[in-house]
């Protein structure tokens, strides 16, 4: 018998739930069913990154879960990265340092960058350039999108201060 | 995707329960492989068994005698484990040679292995670190060497209703030194040209075993079983290393295709062995 998977998890610290067939993607399921449409379909095959979430605290791209995965699980989309109404460090500078044009992979490297962020406070550009060589631009080039990242990364090293 | 159902089993026999009755199931670990596969059509399943839930699959243990590798952890735990990075510094670098981030966050050696394509990465340095396979089934449990288990491009050496449950990788300890080298023309998330996977162990200032396995030059991940022979009885110097660099050049079987044409990649097989080698004996000289 064919029938949707009832699955309940945590979404950006809000419990959620919703009904999906065993075949859908995390990256459907959150667009389509639970329109959070700030995950981005690229390539759908891994490569792009524009749908990168966390899933439990790693960066995954949720073209590549499955819904039915994140039962249980602590997801966390680009929704979850602004703190209430004010942008994330990482958001602002991407806008100062003009690290986006159409902006379509740029949540995923706001997740991405935000993730590595939190666990290594001070990388150096090699660093950043290699944890996110899973997610490529199409328009900016990468100069602007590593110094937004190296922007962000010094103002949140000195508000922590 | 065709319509499958999916079930996350919590242990080992429950999944080879299920996969004994569900023939047409197919092994989820990290998906990174599968569900492209899937999507474009190249496989199929009526019911995907998640196999990350079984604690057998998800072990990753060191002991006196070696490293236990369960067929579902993911790259990143590889390398996040700082005991297992000290132990098999080669391993880790590996882990974390398999695309980027996201798709380590995921994917998984013993996932690298059973999809047995002639370029998997992680394939040619389990072979140089002489993993073994376990693998479960409905007949018990057995074992095999990992140069064994790819036998045809996308396609292992597992029987029906046979599950890959970890790898049993040796310990190396002093006087031993692996590494693992590809070729790519981007510096990350590419697929190799060709890698060379080597390991030498030192006794008395003379290799007393040595293997070099290569990536993408055959139809399967290439055990150059007499390249790390001929090693044997020798000082690590220079001339020994291009003999055996030579001996793996000389076996590579490699194709003309999209990524390189054969002669390149038959003197890239000379060239990256050479480097692994020298790279493998300087580990095993600074491990003394």
């Amino acid at each position: 018998m064919q029938s949707k998977v009832h699955v309940q998890t945590t979404i950006n610290g809000e419990p959620r739930e919703f009904l999906c067939e065993p075949r859908q993607s995390l990256l459907e399921c959150l667009r389509d069913t639970l329109g959070l449409t700030g995950t981005k379909e690229g390539c759908n095959d891994g490569n792009c990154g524009a749908c990168t979430v966390t899933m439990d605290g790693r960066v995954v791209t949720s073209c590549l879960v499955l819904g039915v995965e994140a039962a249980g699980a602590e997801v966390t989309t680009v929704e979850g990265i602004a703190r209430g109404s004010a942008l994330h460090p990482l958001q602002r500078a991407f806008l100062e340092n003009a690290a986006l044009q159409c902006g379509i992979c740029t949540p995923g490297f706001l997740v991405a960058a935000n993730a590595l962020l939190e666990a290594e406070p001070d990388p150096d550009e090699q660093r950043i350039r290699l944890w996110l060589a899973n997610n490529l631009c199409r328009c900016t080039g990468y100069d602007k999108i590593i110094r937004a990242v190296q922007q962000a990364a010094r103002e949140m090293r000195g508000a922590n201060a | 995707m065709k319509w499958f159902d999916y079930a996350a089993p919590g242990s080992l026999s429950e999944a080879l329960g299920l996969l004994e009755r569900n023939p047409g199931a197919l092994l989820l670990a990290g998906g990174t492989d599968l569900l492209v596969q899937m999507r474009a059509r190249r496989k199929q399943a009526d019911l995907l068994i998640d196999v990350k839930k079984a604690p057998e699959l998800n072990e990753l243990s060191l002991d006196a005698g070696g490293l236990t590798l369960g067929a579902s952890v993911p790259c990143y735990r590889v390398y996040g484990n700082r005991d297992v990075a000290r132990a098999f510094p080669a391993l880790a670098e590996v882990a974390g040679l398999i695309g980027g981030t996201q798709i380590q966050g995921r994917a998984s050696i013993g996932g690298n292995l059973c999809n047995a394509a002639p370029s998997a990465d992680a394939v040619p340095l389990l072979i140089a670190l002489s993993a073994r396979c376990r693998i479960a089934g409905p007949g018990g449990e057995r074992e095999m060497a990992v140069e064994d288990f790819c036998v045809a491009p996308g396609r292992n050496a597992l029987g029906a209703g046979e599950i890959l449950v970890s790898l049993r990788i040796p310990a190396g300890g002093a006087g031993f030194g692996a590494h693992y080298l590809r070729f790519i023309p981007r510096n990350e998330m590419d697929i190799a040209v060709v890698g060379s996977g080597v390991s030498v162990r030192l006794e008395g200032g003379v290799v007393s075993a040595a293997r070099v396995a290569l990536a993408a030059v055959a139809p399967t991940p290439l055990f150059a079983r007499e390249a790390g022979d001929s090693l044997v009885g020798k000082a690590p110097d220079a001339a020994a290393i291009e003999e055996a660099a030579r001996l793996a050049s000389a076996a590579a079987r490699p194709i003309s295709d999209m990524r390189g044409p054969a002669e390149y990649r038959r003197h890239l097989c000379g060239v990256l062995t050479r480097r692994a080698l020298t790279a493998a004996v300087a580990a095993a000289q600074g491990g003394k």
